[in-house]
């Protein structure tokens, strides 16, 4: 098998996956738990997931290289893109302006 | 459903009406980046129908695209929606109807049409989140398409700066998750276990790693 197939093969497997996965977590509540909540304890813990993996996302989508710590164009276009969210700008023009100072950045 | 769950399900679709356009536009660069980091087509498009969950899509791109593995672009999507658990547990009793309706109508949970839903005190007016569902279910996939198919004359994503364009992306999705100090905390020590993982393991894992970070609530 040509290593292209193979790739495509992982991505919709990947797709698959959490396509699956995702609607089995969205359905949970209706489908298992009728009307009772989560354990506070347990609840607490989930609520933490989201801000702990968007922090690393954060992180490695801009200093993450073959592993290695990169800093790069993408530093600049992040601090800008915080400056955009500080002035409360839409998330659209958040990431505008991250791309548009790193491409600038790149061209010069 | 019982009467006026109609117009509320109307009201949910008119309140999420400004979000629209930006979730079409969302979706575009969902598909572009998508096809700029190899997955063809038509696996994009079918994500966007079967996940419907932007931040754990947007993350499946960055990993693939950097060439990490299968189990780490699942295992990052995964937790990233295992934040609709609790989000789907919590409006489940302003659920109606049959249980195949019940299942279904949960699809239409996503942050937008469940905050939109929020009545304080732990309430949730249920045909608000799915009359905004119902909007933004199609713009999501409609902007995928454009973006799979319009993406291709695009040239090279780091040229147009598309790679900065993650960061700024989840920096955008944290910012309104820290409004606790504990949420601050997690996020911080989660970025910390990304950094000392970066260098040392392949792409995905430090993501999957910084999960750990959520341990803090275990502490009352």
């Amino acid at each position: 098998m040509p290593a292209g197939v193979a790739a495509l093969s992982g991505v919709w497997l990947v797709v698959a996956l959490v396509g699956v996965a995702t609607i089995a977590i969205k359905a949970l509540g209706p489908a298992v738990l009728g009307g009772r909540r989560l354990p506070p304890r347990a609840g607490a813990i989930v609520e933490l997931l989201a801000p702990a993996v968007l922090a690393a996302l954060v992180v490695t989508q801009a200093v993450g290289g073959e592993r290695a710590l990169v800093l790069d164009e993408r530093l600049a276009g992040l601090a800008a893109a915080a400056l955009a969210l500080r002035l409360r700008a839409p998330i659209l023009v958040v990431i505008a302006v991250a791309a548009l100072v790193t491409a600038l950045l790149r061209g010069l | 459903m019982h009467v006026g769950s109609e117009s509320r399900v109307r009201d949910g679709a008119r309140a999420v009406l400004p979000l629209a356009l930006a979730v079409v536009l969302f979706g575009v660069s969902f598909g572009v980046l998508a096809r700029a980091a190899g997955m063809g087509v038509l696996p994009p498009v079918v994500m966007s129908a079967t996940t419907f969950a932007g931040s754990a899509q947007f993350a499946v791109v960055s990993i693939l695209g950097g060439a990490g593995s299968v189990a780490a672009a699942v295992a990052a999507a995964v937790l990233l929606n295992a934040r609709y658990a609790p989000m789907s547990i919590a409006v489940a009793p302003g659920f109606r109807g049959p249980l195949w309706r019940r299942l279904v109508g949960a699809q239409l949970i996503v942050d937008e049409s469940w905050a939109l839903s929020a009545r304080g005190g732990g309430r949730f007016d249920v045909p608000v989140l799915l009359g905004a569902g119902m909007v933004l279910y199609p713009c999501w996939i409609g902007g995928t398409v454009l973006g799979v198919l319009g993406g291709e004359g695009l040239g090279d994503p780091e040229r147009l700066g598309l790679d900065a364009a993650f960061p700024a992306l989840f920096l955008a999705l944290l910012v309104p998750q820290l409004r606790t100090r504990r949420a601050l905390a997690a996020a911080l020590t989660g970025a910390a276990i990304a950094c000392i993982l970066v260098p040392l393991s392949s792409p995905g894992i430090p993501i999957v790693a910084a999960s750990a970070a959520c341990l803090l609530g275990w502490r009352r």
